[in-house]
């Protein structure tokens, strides 16, 4: 499944916060959306999946206009996993990852034995079969975080709009997890879009990169094309360089500093 | 994992068996009430209800405190449920069903048709009209306000809620000192009072809060995914502004068709909801039905006290008994479940 953006514009009580934003993601591919804070990133991400809607431009899902589109058929094919929050609620792990099927269900409807597989082998691919009743109000933000990807899993996505995926996560659970995206694109042909503050991990898992300043497309290509020392610099204030890592095979981002130290 | 899910179930029917057994024997004490030294038995009661009773029992019973009675389970179930609809939507387990002042702006209109005696219609029909007009222009009211670029954010509506609500309190509170004891009624009011709905009136709220209470619940799976947040919701194909909206309208028909009727009833949908969510856990499905008949059961324990103590004080306002027995219940649910409610 393909996502599109026509010249997307937003802006909130007269603030640009999206300037013109052109931008296509094929299926199974991996985009990752670096910038600063407030430049934007976010705010992308809640106009392709219809959360807000552009003040000018269209999102197309397959060519078709998003805002032709209800909220539910969206969230039939576009699962999000967003930035954590706190939960005042006792609901248990499970009670969180059986909502990722609400969309496929009627009002009042329960969970069918399909749905229930469907929510077992979410939680077992994020690590969490052993805590599906715990309760989330108790548990960690980087725990919190593999419940919401868990059930964005439950979801049956074609498309995976990821906010700061790995924010809060321990290392290895960040690798943990963007292996399991990298799997699920590449052999399900899942589309995933990343927002992310991490360079190097948008460097080794993203096949192309959208880079964000002032609210405008600054580059867009592949890691190599668009993170480069200019690039990082001129985006980021960053004295940093992408490099291949023989040992893990992969790219990843070097950081040298703050492009300010090396003056 | 069937673990939790046994012991929810099994908890389940033990807590319904609990509540449905309670409010079954506060329907019976209730409708048996005489006088602190007298009250009557299971068969004069029925026998009264079918209208084979005395002529004193056939009045005690069914003219007094039937109404009685019936007005209390609907408007019990009705803001309980309203509160439980209410917390999920405000994420926020203190919430209750007045939270966009919907009391406060009832409690105008009350007073101003206290205040200003239109000729010819009785005070007893312009009160709950004037209180129920009065309710939902304030939450539109509300609503308006919370408006910024087209968007309504949860937390703005309870900043705007907060600041109409004080407002419409200090209109009341003018009113009332400016008009000296013609106000007297809406001290009394404001407390709550069953005693005052006649069989027309019950005739007409109860069907209201009722359906607006079952439409309500038809909301409870939209409510549970609101409760993560307003962006899960979305995300999870829920239509927000919508949803929440419908849940915003359908809350302040229950409220206005229960205040209109018994004045200011407070505590119920706060505590009730609440209640039922430590001993059921959060699932709105299940909160949202058994908060009906939980509410029921509350209003009329705290009815048939206001009776009990009536020896030492006088019947009480039922409002004032709500909120002597819920707001210690609060205080130690607080105290006792800091983690659940939000207060790490």
């Amino acid at each position: 499944m393909t996502l599109e953006t026509k010249g997307l514009s937003y802006d909130y009580v007269g603030w640009p916060v999206l300037q013109d934003i052109d931008l296509e993601v094929e299926k199974g591919e991996i985009l990752g959306i670096l910038g600063k804070n407030g430049c934007g990133k976010t705010t992308l991400l809640k106009n392709l999946n219809k959360n807000v809607s552009p003040k000018s431009g269209k999102v197309l899902l397959d060519g078709d206009d998003l805002e032709e589109i209800t909220k539910r058929d969206i969230a039939r094919k576009v699962a999000v996993v967003p930035q954590t929050n706190e939960v005042h609620f006792s609901f248990t792990v499970r009670d969180i990852v059986s909502m990722g099927r609400m969309p496929f269900q009627g009002l009042m409807g329960g969970m069918s034995n399909s749905d229930v597989e469907l929510v077992d082998k979410a939680l077992e691919r994020v690590g969490l079969t052993s805590y599906a009743d715990r309760h989330i109000n108790v548990m960690s933000g980087g725990e919190r975080q593999r419940v919401i990807i868990a059930r964005a899993l439950a979801q049956t996505p074609q498309i995976l709009l990821m906010d700061e995926p790995t924010l809060h996560l321990d290392i290895n659970m960040q690798f943990d997890v963007l292996d399991l995206v990298r799997d699920l694109s590449r052999n399900d042909g899942l589309t995933v879009v990343i927002v992310s503050h991490d360079l190097g991990m948008v460097a080794r898992y993203c096949d192309r990169v959208l880079l964000v300043k002032d609210h405008r497309v600054f580059a867009l290509g592949t890691p190599q094309d668009v993170l480069t020392p200019e690039n990082m610099e001129s985006v980021f204030g960053v004295d940093a360089e992408l490099v291949y890592d023989e040992k893990a095979g992969e790219n990843t981002v070097l950081l040298h500093g703050s492009s300010r130290s090396k003056e | 994992m069937s673990g939790t899910k046994g012991l929810r179930s099994w908890r389940f029917v033990l807590v319904l068996i609990v509540i449905i057994a309670l409010t079954l024997c506060c329907v019976f004490l209730d409708l048996s009430w005489v006088s602190e030294k007298i009250s009557y038995s299971l068969q004069e009661v029925i026998d009264a209800l079918m209208g084979r009773g005395t002529w004193s029992s056939t009045i005690i019973v069914r003219n007094i405190n039937a109404p009685r009675v019936v007005i209390g389970i609907f408007v019990g179930s009705g803001l309980a449920v309203a509160g439980a609809a209410m917390q999920a939507v405000f994420k926020n387990p203190l919430a209750s069903p007045y939270i966009l002042g919907l009391s406060s702006g009832a409690s105008l209109g009350a007073a101003v048709s206290m205040l200003f005696a239109i000729p010819f219609i009785p005070v007893a029909i312009v009160t709950p009209v004037l209180a129920f007009i009065t309710c939902f222009a304030t939450m539109f009211l509300v609503y308006m306000m919370a408006r910024t670029g087209g968007v309504v954010k949860t937390e703005t509506l309870i900043l705007s809620g907060v600041a109409v609500s004080s407002l419409l309190t200090a209109l009341v509170s003018f009113l009332t000192f400016i008009s000296g004891e013609r106000l007297e009624g809406i001290v009394f009011w404001s407390m709550g009072n069953l005693g005052n709905a006649d069989w027309g009136e019950i005739a007409f709220s109860a069907p209201i809060i009722f359906v607006s209470s079952l439409l309500l619940i038809t909301q409870a799976k939209s409510l549970n995914v609101l409760m993560l947040g307003d962006a899960h919701a979305m995300d999870l194909g829920v239509d927000v502004r919508k949803t929440r909206l419908f849940i915003l309208v359908l809350t302040t028909i229950v409220v206005a068709a229960a205040v209109s009727f018994v004045g200011v009833i407070g505590f119920i949908g706060l505590v009730i909801p609440h209640i039922l969510r430590i001993l059921l856990g959060p699932d709105n499905r299940v909160i949202m039905p058994v908060s009906m008949i939980a509410g029921s059961c509350f209003i009329l324990i705290c009815d048939y006290l206001s009776h009990v103590i009536a020896p030492y004080y006088g019947v009480l306002p039922i409002g004032v008994v709500t909120s002597l027995v819920g707001a210690p219940l609060f205080i130690y649910l607080l105290i006792r479940r800091k983690k659940e409610v939000g207060w790490n």
